[in-house]
C-alpha cells in the first residue's frame, strides 16, 4: 500500500493525570480510535480514524478527553485551502465520489442571520403570552377561495366542502428521515414525540415499520422515486402523503442507502431484498412534467378517498417560484421546500455543497409568486433546510411559510454531533446506524423527552416573539414581511427577500 | 421497595455503572483518586455482561426471598429496615456460601483486603444508587414496581 | 396460642423470622440445651482456628430475641415430647406446653464404637462447647499433634483450624479419598494436595481401630492396618445423624430422620420439624432424605414457621451444597457431583492447572444436576440456579464452561426473567 497523504482531521487530547483507563472511550468508539493496552494499563488513541463526534469526550467520566482540530498548517493559500487539498488527496486515493452526511457546511450567507424581527413600542401594545391566549395552531392544506353559507333553522351552515387538513399544535414538523438512514429507535422517538406534541413526523422514503402504524395520525408517508415500502396499507395509515421530488442536500440526484444498512428489518419495511443497496432513481420515472405530477397526486388522493392531504417536496433551486406554482396547480395540498442546507444521510459532497439555493430566498420567492397568482390560499408552504432555532422558525414564517420542517435540529436534540459521517453507518450516537450495538445508544424514552422539550421550548419562544410584535396568532405572521428587516444585505438580496433594510422606515 | 431494574435493550455496555460503583465504594469516593491512588482498588459491586451487541449490568436484585440471606452461615448477609439485602463485611468470613446460592451471580469475592462478600448496597445513604444516576442511557432505573 | 421451638440454631431462627412475619402477637418460646445466644455452628472451626472471636459467633444480633419477642429457655434439655398432652418434658422436671411445636434439634455427632473413645483428649466437633474444650485442651496439654477422623468437609475444617494453632494433623479417612461425598476424584486429589502442601498428613482407605492412652489421656491411635500414629488429640468428624432421640415415643414418624411433608409437618397435629433432624425433600432425587447443611435448615425452618403461623408455604426442596475454602482455595460443590459412570449422566469438565481452576458440571436429561468449582468460584450460583430451575441447558451447553459464562449465555426468557424480574415486562 502506498503512502496515505491524509493527515488526521482531529486531535485526541488525553489528560493522563485524569485518565483512569476505565476504557469507556474504547467501548464507545465505533471507529476504533481508542485502544487499551492491558500490559501497561493505558488507553491510547489513533486519531487518524477520529471523526470528531465527541462520543468519547462526552461519556468520559473524568473528562480526560478533549477533541480538537488537528492544526496541521499548510503554507497559507486562500485558494488552495486545506479542505480542498484533503479532498484531492482523498479522491486521488479512492477514485470515488466523495460522500458526506448532513447538510451543506460551506460559508454561504445564512440569510436568517441577516434578518431581524420587529417588536411593539408605545404605538401598539405588545402581548404577554403568559397572560393572554396565543395561538400557534397551524392548519396545513388547501383553503377554499371563498366559502358558501346558508341560513338554516339552527343558524348558519357551511356549504363549502373543506379539503383535508392537517392540524399542528405548533408550526413545526419533523422532516423526512427514512428508517434505514436512521435507526428504528430514532424513528420511534420522532413518532412518539410528534404524537406528544400534536405535530407530525415524516417517514421519508423508507416505508413504515409495522410497529409504528399506531402513530399513523401523526405520520406523513412519503412516496419517493424508489417507491420503497409503498403499499395500500401504508397510504391508508398515514395522516398525509408526500411525493418526494427532491431534497435540499442533493437536488437532482437520487438516493443511495448502502446494503450494509439494509438489515432484515429495514428490508421488510422497504420491501427490498436484505443487504442490497437501496437506490432511488434521480427522477420519478413516471413524472416528466407537471401533468405527470398531477396524475400521481390524484392517484394518491384517489387511493385514499380524498381524505388525506397530498403534498410535494422539492429542493430549492433556480426557478423555484414557477415550479411551486406548477405544483400548486397540479393539486398539491402543500409544498415542502428544502433549502440548500437541508440535511441528508448521504450525499455526494460536491452536490451537497454546490447545488441549490438558500431556503430563505426560496420561501420569499414562492410566497410572492403564489400571492401574485392569487393561489397562495390553495396550498400550504412548509420550509425546511437548516431551521436551527425558534427565531429561524419565526423568520421563515414571516417570509411566507406556513410551517417549518426540522430534521437536523431534531437529530441534534437526540444527540447528533454533526460529525457528518451518517453515510458510514457507524453513528456513535445510535442515530444514523442500523448496527444493533450502536442503535441501543438511543433510548427512545430519552429521545422522545428531548424532542418534546425542544418543541415545547421553541413554541414558548415563538409565543414570546409573537407577543413582542403585538401578534396573538402565528397565522397573522405568515408572509408578514413588514416584521422583518435586513442587515448587511445588498439591494438585490433585500428585493429577493421582499424586505426593507434595517433602519428604513 | 425501590429496586434497580435493567433494561437490557438500552444498555450500551459503556460500563460507567461499574466505574461509578467502584468510586462510590472507594475510601475517598473521588473517582480519579479511587482509580489511581487507592490500593487495593475498591470493587465495583455489579458486573456488566456483554456478548456482541447484547449487554446488561447485573446488580443484586435484593430478592424478597433472598437465597443468600437464608444461606449465609454467619448472619452477615441480612436484610435492613428498607428491605435491602446487605452484607455486614465485619461479620462475613468469606465462606462464599452466598456466591453458591445467588442465581444472578451478583455477589462477588472481595479478597484484596479482608476477605468478604461484596455486593450492591443500593448506595446506602444516597438518594439514588450511583449506577442508576450515571447510566447515560437510562438502562438502569431505580423504581418501585409491583 | 403458644409457639414452642426446640433448638436454637438455623432452623429455629428461620422459623422465628417466618412466624413474626405473619404473627406478631402470640408468644414464641425457644428451648435449647446449649446455653448460648444463637450462634453460627459452622463458625466453630473458625473459632477454634482463631479466625473469629467469640463476639463474632453470634448468628443474629444480641437483641434478636427481644426484637422478635421470643422467650428463651437456654441450657434446658427437652427429654420427651408428649403429643397427647401437647407438652414437653424438660430435664430437671419441668413441663412446657405448646400449641404449635417445631422440632429443630439438629444433628448428633456420630462417634463409632472404637476402643478408647471415652478417653480424655477425644472430642466430637459439632458444638461451641466442643471448640472451646478442644482449645482449652490444646493449651493445657501443649498439644502438638492430632488425628482427625473423617475426611469430609467438617474434618478438613477441623484439620485446618488445628493447623492454624500449630498442631500437626493426620487426617484418617475410610474411603479411598477425602471429600468422597461431595467431590469427584479430581477435586479430591486437588484438595488432598493442598492439604499436604499445608503440612497435613492424609491417610485414606483407613480407619482408627483403637485409641490408646497414657495416664488416661490419648497417646496414639492404631490404624486398621496396624500403623501407629502418635497424637495428643483425636477429633471425630465423621458426620452427624439426625438428632431424634426425644421424639422416639411421641408418635412422630421417624426413619433416619423425622419424616415430614412438603410443609414440614410431621403429620402429628401441631408438630413440625426442620433442619438436620429431618428427612427433607431432595429436589434432585425426588425423595426425602436428611441433608445436613445450614441453608436447607434455615429454609426448612422458615417454611415450617410460615405454616405454623397459618401462612401456607411449600418447601421447594433442597440438595446438597457446600462452599468451603480448603487451605485458602475456595471450593463449591452442589448436587450430584460424581455420578456413576454412564447411567444417563453426562459430565463436562475444564481444568486449568496453571490458574488452579477446576470446574465440573454434571448433566442428566439435558439439565444440570450437579457441579464442582475449585479455585474460581465466581458466579457459581448461576449454575445452582440452573439446577434448581431445571433449565434445559442443551442449547447453550458449549457456553457453560466458557471463560465468560454468565447470565448472558442463558436463554433469553430465563435470563430476562432474572434480569428484569419476575412478571415484569420490558
Ligand atoms: C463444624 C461444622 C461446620 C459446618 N459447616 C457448615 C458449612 O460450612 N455450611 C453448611 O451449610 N453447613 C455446615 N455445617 C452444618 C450446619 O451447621 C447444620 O446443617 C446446621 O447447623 C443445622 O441447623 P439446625 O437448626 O437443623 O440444627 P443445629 O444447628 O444442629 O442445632 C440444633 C439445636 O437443637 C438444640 N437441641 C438439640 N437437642 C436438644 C434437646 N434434646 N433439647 C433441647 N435442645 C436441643 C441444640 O442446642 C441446638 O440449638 C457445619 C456443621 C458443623 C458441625
Ligand atoms: S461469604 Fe460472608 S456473606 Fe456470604 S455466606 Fe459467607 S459469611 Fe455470609
Amino acid at each position: 500500500m502506498s503512502l496515505n497523504l491524509l493527515a488526521s482531521e482531529f486531535q485526541v487530547v488525553r489528560d493522563d493525570t485524569r485518565c483512569i483507563a476505565c476504557q469507556v472511550c474504547v467501548r464507545q468508539c465505533a471507529n476504533d480510535v481508542h485502544a487499551y493496552d492491558a500490559e501497561s494499563d493505558v488507553v491510547y488513541s489513533d486519531e487518524t480514524r477520529c471523526v470528531g463526534c465527541h462520543r468519547c469526550a462526552t461519556l468520559c467520566p473524568t473528562r480526560a478527553l478533549t477533541i480538537r482540530l488537528a492544526l496541521h498548517e499548510f503554507r497559507p493559500n486562500a485558494n488552495w485551502t486545506p479542505a480542498a487539498l484533503y479532498n484531492l488527496y482523498k479522491q486521488s486515493q479512492t477514485g470515488g465520489v466523495l460522500l458526506s452526511g448532513m447538510g451543506c457546511d460551506q460559508p454561504y450567507p445564512v440569510y436568517f442571520d441577516h434578518l431581524l424581527l420587529n417588536a411593539s413600542q408605545v404605538t401598539n401594545p405588545s402581548i404577554d403570552p403568559l397572560r393572554e391566549p396565543m395561538e400557534l395552531r397551524t392548519v396545513i392544506g388547501r383553503r377554499p377561495g371563498r366559502v358558501e353559507v346558508t341560513q338554516g333553522p339552527e343558524g348558519l351552515r357551511l356549504e363549502t366542502r373543506l379539503g383535508p387538513h392537517l392540524v399542528l399544535e405548533t408550526p413545526i414538523l419533523f422532516s423526512a428521515m427514512s428508517y434505514g438512514s436512521i435507526s428504528y429507535n430514532a424513528c420511534l422517538s420522532l413518532a412518539r414525540a410528534a404524537k406528544e406534541c400534536g405535530i407530525l413526523y415524516n417517514t421519508g422514503e423508507g416505508g413504515l415499520h409495522p410497529t409504528l402504524y399506531e402513530y399513523g395520525p401523526w405520520t406523513i408517508a412519503q412516496v419517493a422515486s424508489g417507491r420503497f415500502g409503498v403499499h395500500p396499507e401504508y397510504l391508508r395509515t398515514a395522516a398525509a402523503l408526500e411525493i418526494k421530488i427532491g431534497q435540499g442536500a442533493k437536488p437532482g440526484i437520487g438516493g443511495h442507502l448502502p446494503g450494509e444498512k439494509v438489515t432484515a428489518d429495514v428490508s421488510r419495511t422497504r420491501m427490498i431484498p436484505e443487504g442490497t443497496d437501496a437506490l432511488s432513481p434521480a427522477p420519478h420515472h413516471d413524472i416528466y412534467s407537471i401533468e405527470d405530477l398531477r396524475q400521481l397526486i390524484y392517484a394518491l388522493k384517489e387511493a385514499t378517498n380524498y381524505e388525506k392531504p397530498v403534498g410535494v417536496k422539492v429542493a430549492a433551486v433556480h426557478h423555484i417560484a414557477p415550479i411551486a406554482s406548477g405544483i400548486a396547480r397540479a393539486g398539491a395540498d402543500y409544498i415542502a421546500i428544502d433549502g440548500l442546507r437541508g440535511g441528508t444521510g448521504a450525499a455526494p459532497t460536491v452536490i451537497r455543497n454546490h447545488v441549490g439555493i438558500p431556503i430563505e430566498l426560496a420561501i420569499a420567492a414562492v410566497d410572492q409568486r403564489l400571492r401574485e397568482e392569487g393561489i397562495r390560499h390553495q396550498v400550504s408552504l412548509i420550509a425546511g433546510g437548516s431551521i436551527r432555532s425558534s427565531a429561524d422558525v419565526v423568520k421563515a414564517i414571516a417570509l411566507g411559510a406556513d410551517a417549518v420542517y426540522i430534521a437536523t435540529a431534531a437529530l441534534v436534540a437526540m444527540g447528533c454531533h454533526l460529525c457528518q459521517k451518517c453515510y458510514t453507518g457507524k453513528c456513535n450516537w445510535g442515530i444514523a446506524t442500523q448496527d444493533p450495538y450502536l442503535t441501543k445508544r438511543l433510548n427512545p424514552n430519552i429521545g422522545v423527552r428531548r424532542l418534546a422539550n425542544l418543541i415545547r421550548a421553541w413554541s414558548l419562544e415563538i409565543k414570546e416573539m409573537l407577543g413582542g410584535m403585538g401578534l396573538n396568532a402565528i397565522e397573522s405572521l405568515r408572509g408578514n414581511r413588514d416584521h422583518l428587516r435586513g442587515v448587511g444585505l445588498n439591494e438585490v438580496e433585500l428585493n429577493a427577500l421582499g424586505i426593507q433594510a434595517a433602519g428604513a422606515a | 421497595m425501590k429496586r434497580i431494574y435493567v433494561n437490557e435493550e438500552y444498555c450500551i455496555g459503556c460500563r460507567l455503572c461499574e466505574v461509578y460503583c467502584l468510586t462510590q465504594h472507594s475510601r475517598s469516593k473521588k473517582i480519579i483518586k479511587a482509580f489511581k491512588e487507592e490500593t487495593p482498588r475498591a470493587l465495583a459491586r455489579l458486573v456488566v455482561e456483554e456478548e456482541g451487541p447484547l449487554s446488561f449490568a447485573m446488580p443484586c436484585r435484593h430478592c424478597e426471598d433472598a437465597p443468600c440471606v437464608a444461606a449465609c452461615i454467619t448472619g452477615a448477609m441480612h436484610r435492613d429496615e428498607r428491605g435491602a439485602v446487605l452484607c455486614d463485611e465485619e461479620r462475613c468470613v468469606g465462606c462464599w456460601t452466598c456466591i453458591m446460592v445467588c442465581p444472578f451471580g451478583a455477589v462477588q469475592r472481595s479478597i484484596a483486603g479482608r476477605k468478604a462478600a461484596s455486593k450492591c448496597d443500593l448506595c446506602y445513604g444516597e438518594h439514588t444508587p450511583v449506577c442508576v444516576m450515571h447510566c447515560p442511557n437510562e438502562a438502569l432505573v431505580y423504581e418501585e414496581r409491583t | 396460642m403458644r409457639y414452642v421451638i426446640i433448638g436454637n440454631s438455623a432452623a429455629a431462627v428461620g422459623a422465628i423470622e417466618a412466624i413474626r412475619q405473619h404473627d406478631t402477637e402470640h408468644p414464641i418460646t425457644v428451648v435449647a440445651d446449649e446455653p448460648y445466644h444463637v450462634y453460627s455452628r459452622p463458625l466453630i472451626s473458625y473459632l477454634l482456628g482463631g479466625m473469629v472471636d467469640e463476639a463474632r459467633m453470634a448468628y443474629r444480633p444480641r437483641d434478636f430475641y427481644t426484637r422478635y419477642r421470643v422467650e428463651t429457655m437456654l441450657g434446658v434439655e427437652v427429654t420427651q415430647v408428649n403429643s397427647q398432652t401437647q407438652s414437653l418434658m424438660l430435664a430437671g422436671g419441668g413441663v412446657l406446653t405448646y400449641d404449635r411445636l417445631l422440632i429443630a434439634t439438629g444433628g448428633r455427632p456420630f462417634v463409632p464404637p472404637v476402643p478408647g473413645v471415652d478417653l480424655e483428649g477425644v472430642f466430637p466437633f459439632t458444638r461451641l462447647d466442643d471448640a472451646r474444650q478442644i482449645a482449652r485442651y490444646i493449651e493445657r496439654h501443649h498439644v502438638r499433634s492430632a488425628v482427625v477422623v473423617g475426611g469430609g468437609l467438617i474434618g478438613l475444617k477441623t484439620a485446618e483450624a488445628l493447623m492454624a494453632r500449630a498442631v500437626r494433623v493426620t487426617i484418617v479417612e475410610l474411603a479411598d479419598r477425602i471429600l468422597s461425598m461431595t467431590f469427584d476424584r479430581t477435586a479430591s486429589r486437588l484438595a488432598e494436595s493442598l492439604l499436604r502442601r499445608a503440612g497435613a498428613d492424609v491417610r485414606t482407605g483407613l480407619t482408627v481401630k483403637e485409641i490408646v492412652e497414657r495416664q488416661g489421656r490419648v497417646e496414639h491411635v492404631v490404624l486398621q492396618d496396624g500403623e501407629r500414629v502418635e497424637c495428643d488429640l483425636v477429633v471425630f468428624a465423621i458426620g452427624v445423624r439426625p438428632n431424634v432421640g426425644l421424639v422416639s415415643n411421641a408418635g412422630i414418624p421417624v426413619q433416619r430422620g423425622i419424616i415430614v411433608d412438603r410443609q414440614m409437618w410431621t403429620g402429628v397435629p401441631g408438630i413440625y420439624a426442620a433442619g438436620d433432624c429431618v428427612e427433607g425433600y431432595d429436589l434432585l432425587l425426588g425423595e426425602n432424605r436428611p441433608i445436613a447443611i445450614w441453608p436447607n435448615a434455615y429454609r426448612q425452618g422458615y417454611v415450617a414457621g410460615c405454616n405454623m403461623a397459618g401462612a401456607e408455604r411449600v418447601y421447594e426442596g433442597g440438595f446438597p451444597m457446600n462452599s468451603v475454602e480448603v487451605c485458602g482455595v475456595p471450593t463449591i460443590s452442589v448436587g450430584i457431583t460424581d455420578p456413576p459412570e454412564g447411567d444417563g449422566y453426562e459430565v463436562l469438565e475444564r481444568y486449568d492447572r496453571e490458574a488452579l481452576s477446576y470446574r465440573r458440571l454434571v448433566l442428566r436429561d439435558h439439565c444440570l444436576v450437579g457441579m464442582i468449582c475449585v479455585g474460581n468460584v465466581d458466579r457459581a450460583g448461576i449454575y445452582t440456579g440452573l439446577i434448581r430451575a431445571r433449565v434445559n441447558v442443551a442449547p447453550f451447553k458449549d457456553y457453560l464452561l466458557a471463560g465468560h459464562f454468565g447470565l448472558i449465555s442463558l436463554p433469553r426468557e430465563y435470563r430476562k426473567h432474572l434480569v428484569v424480574g419476575e412478571g415484569i415486562e420490558v
